[in-house]
């Protein structure tokens, strides 16, 4: 009986998720819809940017120096062993590039953005401010929605980039601890082991990225139910649903590369 | 029949509305007029459909069968561009007074007005917003953040913001519940000053005895997902049916 119960619920589970799924993929194509859909909100859409990218800059700021300086310090023992230290700036920039920054800026994006993106329509939807908004003839899903989603889509990639450099800067610094290098030295190392097929693949799926964390923060927020309480699930499951869709996003951009290049 | 029913035509017309919620059937045919200049309450215990039916006005929910008119317009066939023309002229005014509460009083004015009113000038919208909070009583309040504001403030805002727009209809959703004796009856003299003001037709869902008395030409009871009786307060108050005599106990 007991087992029957449990078998009940995974199925009820198994149902909920799919129906969710193909829910969020609905809210997606709306959300494409009505982006294209003129006019669209640019003042909302500048706000969003602005405020997007300022919240996370401090964070992945730090984040991502420490990821470059740590990355080069664990690795250096293993390539001097080998007698490839001359390697060491080409293959913290081929990782930083190619994984560790999109990544790690994304799941930071999930994590700030996506719970704020949660929380703040959550909030809207249980008291009735998303309502308020469309019978008063602006429709919420261009004005709220579409310009969070371009913001997040267009930001993460930018923010990557930004990562990208100053992990670069983190790596420098870590290299100098061992014995000092010139930069022109090692920009010129980390260069040569780079080709453009490590950076377009990686810039292409961050836009991916973005597009995940703002399309399930937005699903997540926008169709809160249950009060207050409802909008800590909301904020808590868009960044939980965002990291895992981030993961599954860069294996499959992982195997497509694998296939094309 | 009052006055204003008998000399004007309907401005909603609402024909055997059906809605369902899994199973709970809310409401069960719902039939009624809203005629120009008149306003009419909308009485009834907590969960009988009240809400849901003045929303299935402006399409917040869509009902499973039936039939809506709105200042003419059929709306549950309109598409989204129309029926957000139609929205700019029915105001609705939420429970808890649904203000945007990362905007000022001012910017909560402005906002449905960059959006419905592009003629405007800054100016002239300006003017529109002091006006618009002036006859609220809230001009002195016009760049405070909503949570600086008390729940009689907060619904008067709410007010303000639906007139803005200057509607032909206004919908009140519970406009003084959780609300003080004393602010509830102020917002009951602002609903009858708005009237006064700018002639508008209205519909009040409420379970104030006291707001539906000084408010409403005429009132309809809903129980059990259909109106069961309708007519001004004194009728409905001898009503022969004693479950209607029980509303005014």
């Amino acid at each position: 009986m007991a087992k029957q119960n449990t078998n009940n619920r995974f199925e009820d589970r198994l149902q909920q998720f799919f129906w969710e799924l193909g829910d969020t993929v609905r809210f997606a194509g709306r959300v494409i819809r009505e982006t294209f859909r003129g006019p669209f909100e640019w003042g909302e859409f500048y706000r969003q940017c602005y405020v997007i990218g300022l919240k996370t800059l401090g964070l992945i700021s730090i984040t991502a120096f420490i990821m470059g300086l740590v990355l080069t310090i664990q690795t250096r023992p293993v390539l001097a062993d080998l007698g490839a230290d001359a390697w060491l700036p080409g293959i913290i920039m081929v990782a930083v590039l190619r994984e560790i920054a999109p990544v790690i800026t994304a799941l930071i994006f999930a994590g700030k953005v996506g719970s704020g993106i949660g929380a703040e329509l959550g909030s809207m939807r249980v008291t009735d401010q998303i309502d308020a908004m469309e019978v008063s003839g602006t429709n919420p899903m261009k004005f709220l929605v579409s310009t969070r989603v371009l913001a997040t889509t267009l930001m993460v990639p930018i923010l990557v980039f930004y990562a990208d450099g100053v992990a670069f800067l983190g790596s420098y610094v870590g290299v100098n601890l061992g014995g000092p290098i010139s930069i022109k030295l090692y920009v010129q190392q980390a260069l040569d082991l780079l080709w453009y097929f490590d950076i377009i693949p990686a810039t292409i799926k961050t836009f991916f990225f973005g597009f995940a964390i703002g399309v399930i923060s937005c699903y997540k927020g926008y169709n809160t139910t249950g009060g207050t309480q409802g909008v800590g699930v909301a904020a808590n499951t868009a960044v939980v649903a965002s990291s895992l869709a981030i993961f599954i996003i860069d294996l499959l951009a992982v195997q497509l590369t694998e296939i094309f290049i | 029949m009052t006055n204003k029913v008998k000399n004007n035509k309907s401005v909603i017309e609402v024909t055997d509305l059906y809605k369902t919620f899994d199973t709970k059937k809310v409401l069960e045919g719902v039939s009624m007029n809203l005629y120009r200049g008149e306003t009419m309450s909308i009485l009834g215990r907590s969960g009988q459909g009240k809400s849901v039916m003045i929303k299935c006005i402006v399409r917040l929910i869509t009902p499973d069968s039936g039939y809506i008119e709105v200042l003419e317009q059929d709306i549950l066939k309109l598409k989204d561009d129309e029926l957000n023309q139609i929205r700019t002229r029915v105001g609705y005014l939420f429970q808890e007074g649904a203000l945007y509460d990362s905007m000022t009083l001012a910017e909560n004015l402005l906002f449905p007005l960059k959006r419905n009113k592009p003629g405007l000038s800054e100016s002239e919208k300006q003017e529109l917003v002091e006006t618009t909070l002036r006859s609220v009583d809230l001009l002195d309040d016009i760049e405070k953040m909503p949570s600086e504001l008390s729940g009689g403030m907060r619904k008067r805002a709410g007010l303000a913001r639906t007139l803005v727009l200057q509607p032909e209809i206004i919908l009140y959703d519970e406009p003084t519940t959780g609300l003080d004796p004393y602010t509830a009856r102020d917002i009951n003299e602002l609903i009858v000053r708005i009237q006064e003001i700018y002639n508008v037709s209205s519909m009040v869902v409420t379970h104030d005895m006291k707001c539906a008395k000084r408010v409403s030409d005429r009132i309809v009871i809903l129980h059990n997902g259909n109106f069961i009786a309708r007519g001004t307060f004194e009728e409905l108050e001898n009503h022969e049916d004693e479950i209607v005599r029980n509303y005014f106990i």
